[in-house]
């Protein structure tokens, strides 16, 4: 008999008192039995609704009846055989919008919990221990991937399980990409991203940190050093600024430059010897999961914390949960408001912000409403800290260095339907061709295109 | 790891050290520059490219001990490793013009030094002009001599070479009538500043270094941006070389001062760890 309760079991969390001075994971995750009961609660649709709203498919009802049963291990491999992270995509899909909302329990009630069911399965399997993962037999091809973000972690594991000798080049000194600079360690623990890694060490993937494709060596170099094919998976790592008039004053950060200080670079540790502010009122500009992440992170620095966004609630695009969570920490959120100027004190360093009340007027291209300015409604938000979260795009270096390689005006890469580029051999995916996107659809890029390239390599011989 | 083939001391608070680092010792240019951490935890700190030996795969840099990172690099010996080691970065120098003025302020010489080299190389006429408070802060004297046409030593006391700015001997070259098709300054920003007013004043085109607080020298935090001709431009990617005469020094300036009072009570801390190690 199905667990016909209509709402999800709760995840546990850390009380917001607790942890707005900590780092530890706020989501505890679901005990056995918890993991359990909510698993009673799906319906093993036959049409399996659910499985269409995820990006990479996975098998929903099948391993979801395995937890029900207890047969954890056996949930495990049916999850493995279509995502490679799911321990990652179990904490920071935007599930609301994927597999839970086509989940036919949330039409009455709240949808089955997949996400944390997910995150449950997965984190049973690494504590319990998994059996190391046996290298491939050598098939005596070289491929290069280029980023190591979950994008290019998904291609390089599929392709070495496949047998391809596999180089992944990461620009900076720790491979995991947005996963270990963007997402805070409360969010997503790194042991679980630096766990995914050695996985992939073992499968035989090798790792070239501090390698900046494009500068240490161009795609056209690597295909000549004997690489038959590349995968580029580089992201879109370069930050959007608003050209506010004081925005380049001190005390103003792109979210990258903070959380990168915060989380990469471990600000939040006082013997840490990477300097970052600690600030008494920030300002966040945005309302992606980019700008919760920068809200909550100065909280924890001891901040107050505003979140201007320029439309509304509603339109906020980050995460539900990780909202909801913002708010616990006593994050004020501003709501139909945007900055016009950045105001700055003698010494250079921000004092306050200025912004303009919105509303909202005609729907724009993408069906939200059009967020427009109240004439005259300008006021002061004071304020020593001011982070710019309103989203990223491509870095051009890769673009700029590799002749053949077309990009659409947002400076995306152009693949086709086998996510290969415009030049022979050169596949990409992840937020490098779509723009800042997710987790899990970086992760699908990733396989289709490792899928692909086996079938390019293996018909050239 | 990177292990450090070679290390020299060019003064009290400016050293060498030769790194073994083959990948970004086969593509470095003059004007590029490598980012380094010296152990796990560390801070990336950027640092110029001074010479690169293909052959070796070593890679050298010169730098100044101003802070907690660069003590704990000069506390690291010949035979010991780097933990990290990136490069090359930045956009290499543009090596144009015939008659060069290259024009370096203190440490900034260890960063026009290479540039010096990479000009006299594609055989232009190189004419050097470096500037040190005292006699004690001079490096690469005898480097700048063999690079370079002629050759001028400045400092502020006199103790060395002639007494003054090096702002003034350009002037006098420019009055004298030298020809110079192009001015290279790179230095304390306020030296790139006054250097670029007087050659805008006499029409000369002027690149500057311009080496601001970096993080990861990719181009994803916008720590290191800077304004440009009224636009935001990010020195690690877009540079580090840029015409000086469209540069904002003074939102410059203000930008490195950011972590000041941080540093000096992190420089203390180090200091005090380094004080205990050597009383242990
Ligand atoms: C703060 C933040 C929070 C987020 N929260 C969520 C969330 O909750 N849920 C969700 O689904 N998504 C979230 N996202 C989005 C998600 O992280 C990205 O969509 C995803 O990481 C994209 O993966 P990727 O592999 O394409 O690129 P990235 O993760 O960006 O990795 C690219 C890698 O390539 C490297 N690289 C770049 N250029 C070069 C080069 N020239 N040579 C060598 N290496 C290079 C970079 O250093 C980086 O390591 C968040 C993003 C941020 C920034
Ligand atoms: C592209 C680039 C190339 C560089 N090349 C060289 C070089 O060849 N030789 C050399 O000696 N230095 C060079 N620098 C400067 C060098 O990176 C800094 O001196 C170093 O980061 C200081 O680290 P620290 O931890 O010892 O000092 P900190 O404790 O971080 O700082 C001490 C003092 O130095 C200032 N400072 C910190 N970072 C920088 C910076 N990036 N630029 C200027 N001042 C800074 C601080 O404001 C403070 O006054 C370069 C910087 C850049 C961005
Ligand atoms: S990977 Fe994401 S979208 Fe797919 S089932 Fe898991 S949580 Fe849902
Ligand atoms: S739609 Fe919901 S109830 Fe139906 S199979 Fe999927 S998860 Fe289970
Ligand atoms: S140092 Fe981060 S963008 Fe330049």
């Amino acid at each position: 008999m199905p667990n016909m309760r209509m709402d999800k079991n709760p995840m546990p969390v850390q009380d917001p008192e607790v942890r707005i001075h900590n780092v530890d994971e706020v989501a505890t995750g679901y005990t056995a039995e918890m993991a359990i009961d909510e698993a009673k609660r799906c319906l093993s649709c036959k049409h399996k609704p659910c499985v269409a709203g995820c990006p990479v498919n996975i098998h929903i009802p099948e391993f979801i009846a395995r937890v029900a049963e207890g047969d954890f291990e056996g949930a495990y491999e049916i999850i493995s055989l279509t995502s490679s992270l799911p321990a990652i995509c179990g904490r920071v899909c935007p599930q609301e919008s994927q597999c839970e909302a086509r989940c036919v329990r949330g039409i009455k009630g709240e949808p089955v919990s997949i996400g944390r069911l997910e995150r449950f399965v997965a984190d049973y399997m690494r504590e319990k221990g998994e059996t190391p993962a046996v290298k491939a037999e050598p098939n005596g091809h070289k491929v290069a991937v280029v980023g190591a973000g979950p994008a290019g972690l998904t291609a390089a594991g599929d392709l070495a399980k496949l047998g391809y000798e596999v180089t992944v080049f990461e620009a900076l000194h720790t491979p995991g990409g947005v996963l270990m600079y963007g997402i805070p360690e409360f969010r997503l623990p790194k042991a679980i991203v630096a766990h995914e890694i050695d996985k992939l060490k073992d499968l035989g993937v090798e790792f070239v940190t501090n390698f900046v494709v494009g500068r240490a060596s161009t795609i056209d170099e690597m295909m000549d050093d004997g690489y038959e094919a590349v995968f580029v998976g580089s992201g879109a790592g370069l930050p959007n600024f608003m050209n506010l008039p004081g925005e380049a004053l001190n005390g103003v950060y792109s979210a990258n430059e903070f959380l990168t200080r915060y989380n990469l670079m471990k600000a939040y540790d006082e013997n840490s010897s990477t300097p970052i502010q600690h600030p008494t009122k920030t300002v966040v500009v945005g309302g992606g999961n980019v700008a919760m992440d920068a809200a909550r992170c100065a909280r924890r620095l001891g901040s107050e914390v505003h979140v201007v966004y320029r439309r509304s609630l509603e339109e906020l695009p980050a995460r539900k949960e990780e909202v909801e969570h913002a708010m616990e920490e006593g994050i004020i959120f501003d709501l139909l408001n945007n900055p016009v100027a950045v105001l700055g004190d003698e010494n250079g360093h921000i004092k306050a912000v200025e912004c303009i009340k919105m509303e909202l007027g005609e729907p724009d291209e993408s069906g939200r409403r059009r967020p427009v300015p109240v004439e005259g409604s300008n006021f002061i938000i004071d304020a020593d800290c001011m982070i710019m979260a309103i989203g990223t795009s491509p870095n051009p270096l890769i673009r700029q260095t590799t002749p053949g390689l077309d990009v659409n005006r947002r400076g995306c890469l152009i693949v086709d339907e086998n996510e290969m580029t415009t030049k022979d051999g050169v596949y990409a995916g992840g937020d490098a061709v779509t723009g800042a996107a997710t987790v899990i659809s970086a992760m699908g890029a990733g396989k289709k295109a490792a899928a692909a390239m086996h079938e390019y390599l293996s018909s050239k011989e | 790891m990177f292990e450090i083939t070679e290390k020299r001391i060019l003064n009290p608070t400016v050293e060498e050290i030769t790194v073994y680092a083959p990948n970004a010792a086969a593509k470095a240019k003059a004007g590029q520059f490598i980012i380094l951490r010296t152990d796990e935890d560390g801070e990336r700190i950027p640092f110029t490219i001074a010479s690169a030996d293909p052959e070796k795969g070593t890679v050298s840099v010169i730098y100044q001990i101003v802070g907690a990172g660069t003590r704990k690099l000069s506390a690291l010996k010949q035979g010991d490793s780097l933990h990290d080691f990136a490069g090359p970065l930045g956009k290499p120098s543009e090596i144009e013009g015939e008659n060069v003025v290259i024009i370096g302020g203190g440490v900034g010489c260890a960063i026009a030094w290479p540039t010096a080299k990479a000009f006299k190389q594609a055989g232009k006429n190189v004419t050097s002009i470096v500037g040190f408070r005292n006699k004690d802060l001079v490096i690469l004297e005898d480097e700048f001599k063999d690079t370079s046409d002629a050759f001028y030593l400045m400092s502020d006391d006199g103790s060395a070479g002639q007494k003054g700015l090096v702002t003034a001997k350009l002037e006098e070259l420019i009055q004298n009538g030298q020809k110079i098709d192009r001015v290279i300054a790179i230095g304390p920003l306020i030296m790139m500043k006054f250097v670029c007013e007087l050659t805008k004043k006499y029409n000369i085109p002027t690149i500057v270094s311009m080496n601001p607080i970096m993080i990861d020298g990719t181009g994803m935090c916008g720590g290191c941006r800077l304004v440009v001709d009224g636009k935001m431009q990010f020195a690690c990617v877009d540079g580090p070389d840029f015409d000086g005469h469209k540069v904002d020094f003074d939102a410059a300036m203000k930008r490195n001062r950011q972590y000041l009072d941080f540093e000096k009570h992190k420089y203390e801390e180090a200091c005090n760890l380094l004080n205990k190690e050597v009383d242990a």
